[in-house]
């Protein structure tokens, strides 16, 4: 591919009004979309802002929408679209924009907050943590996370409806919360808070979450339905009930 | 409406419900035409009351067994006959409802139909049409979460359809024999099983539920078997629906005489 001229068009503008502003630029063979953002500020538009930091898909700073899907700007390869396609870069929709395609991610950082963090059990000090890879390997895959929020971003629960955002923890710390209850040594009740506190339940598992996540974590299927099917042994199921009185089980569903 | 580009909350104001260039609408349209046409077709088949069951080779459609209501040829009701004879009421009104509420509540059909039917998503990144939204907050979603039980009721019917896949291989003589009937009978037997077990209740049952792995190693080689067959569910909740109808249509077109069983063996 030799170089060519593309057709952007990019969000200008912040919270007050804004608009999509066309730009012809120059594409060279190997450039993902963050390399033309970049070109346009040092050719045509200086004072475009956006946030970006590693340029390797691990910081998670540049999230934001091309052509309407929520995706990395430095993980999206230019080669992906054709030389004659209008390629239109916006902020992420979920949450306020500070300007052009910089959103305030607070909402992330308070949902954050909210949780919990890591209990260990009474009696069991730092060091004296012991633990199996076995038993904790499932929610490593959480780990990976890089806090990009294109998940947040997605989730119409809060997307659509803002008035969600007080109940709603969104994917991202509803995977946090599945961690910590699947963690060996948590002794944290996490389960009952999910569903009442942090609003487990208004995720229909429609899997946006999942298709947007550059890391390739499985957030519905490992951790938002296991952590549904654990509120569910906690509050609607009697046979584990019984179970855990005859079996004489702790709180936590454990063993 | 939605609000996507909710002004107040200082969100970037953009007026289109969506930016997306691809068919993202194909997806959904897809979904409700095939689960719409499904839907049709066993309406139709549970209640038409006729041509269920082949007494030659002992072929029973998997939407009429148990055959349980008074109507049914005696030979294909392997559990009795108790229900009383009504045009409403269908052979197996026993275990139809729990297979319905089964695969209506199985995670992946969720999506599929909240997407599909609900808009609600319609595709990811699209704004929902609705006012309002809570999810599986409230009644009648909050009933979601009895999926766990259609699960142990979907068990226990397939090991009937196991039953019925077992008798079907019967020779015209009433011997041992097999047919293509029987090759579709437990080929569907087959899926349904993988259906049922790659469903997310059964894996936390398995050991989803359970924090430490190490001491549960049996149940955590069960959960690995399982955790491999979840990864297909979509693809089997659509394989199965598809096997049902086939095995329902073959044993429908035998019963009613349009042709003859392919034979293998006698």
């Amino acid at each position: 591919m030799s170089a060519y001229n593309a057709h952007f068009r990019v969000w200008r503008g912040d919270s007050e009004k804004g608009d999509l502003v066309d730009y012809q630029v120059e594409v060279n063979e190997g450039e993902v979309v963050l390399d033309i953002i970049h070109r346009l500020q040092q050719t045509q538009a200086g004072d475009m802002a956006v946030r970006w930091n590693c340029k390797a898909g691990k910081c998670g700073s540049c999230s934001a929408e091309i052509n309407g899907r929520p995706r990395l700007l430095c993980m999206t390869r230019m080669n992906t679209f054709a030389e004659d396609e209008v390629v239109t870069v916006t902020p992420m929709r979920t949450f306020p924009v500070i300007r052009d395609l910089v959103t305030d991610v607070e909402f992330n950082y308070q949902k954050a907050r909210e949780i919990p963090s890591f209990a260990p059990p009474v009696g069991v000090e730092p060091g004296e943590y012991r633990m199996q890879q076995v038993d904790v390997e499932r929610s490593q895959e959480f780990r990976k996370c890089i806090e990009c929020y294109l998940c947040q971003n997605t989730c119409h629960v809060v997307r659509d409806h803002e008035e969600n955002k007080p109940e709603f923890a969104g994917p991202r710390f509803l995977m946090r919360i599945a961690e910590l209850d699947m963690h060996p040594l948590d002794a944290a009740d996490r389960q009952k808070a999910a569903q009442e506190e942090h609003g487990l339940g208004y995720c229909n598992i429609t899997k946006c979450c999942t298709e947007v996540c550059p890391e390739h974590i499985k957030i519905t299927d490992n951790a938002l339905i296991p952590l549904k099917e654990r509120v569910v042994d906690r509050k609607y199921d009697p046979l584990v009930w019984l179970g855990s009185k005859i079996f004489k089980r702790g709180e936590k569903t454990d063993a | 409406m939605s609000t996507t580009a909710d002004a107040s909350a200082g969100r970037a104001q953009i007026s289109a419900r969506t930016l997306r260039t691809d068919r993202w609408w194909l997806p959904p349209l897809l979904t409700f035409a095939g689960l719409t046409a499904w839907v049709a077709y066993a309406t139709v088949r549970a209640f038409m009351q006729d041509w269920y069951w082949v007494e030659q080779y002992h072929y029973l459609t998997p939407f009429y067994s148990p055959c349980v209501s008074l109507a049914c040829d005696p030979e294909s009701a392997l559990v009795g006959r108790f229900l009383p004879d009504w045009p409403i009421l269908p052979f197996a009104a026993v275990t139809l409802p729990f297979l319905l509420l089964f695969r209506l509540t199985c995670y992946y059909y969720r999506k599929a139909y909240y997407r599909s039917f609900w808009a609600s998503p319609p595709a990811c990144a699209v704004a929902e049409p609705h006012k309002r939204y809570t999810g599986e907050t409230r009644f009648p979603l909050l009933g979601q979460n009895l999926h766990r039980y259609f699960f142990y009721a979907a068990v226990a019917i397939s090991v009937v359809n196991t039953i019925d896949a077992g008798l079907a291989f019967r020779g015209a003589d009433g011997g041992f024999g097999i047919g293509l009937g029987t090759v579709i009978l437990v080929t569907n037997v087959v899926l349904l099983w993988a259906y049922t077990l790659s469903c997310h209740s059964c894996r936390s049952i398995t050991l989803g539920r359970i924090n430490h792995f190490s001491k549960h190693p049996v149940r955590y080689w069960s959960w690995q078997q399982v955790t491999k067959l979840n990864a297909k569910h979509q693809e089997l909740a659509w394989t199965t629906l598809g096997t049902l109808a086939l095995t329902d249509f073959y044993i429908m077109a035998l019963a009613a005489g349009w042709f003859s069983d392919l034979r293998i063996v006698n």
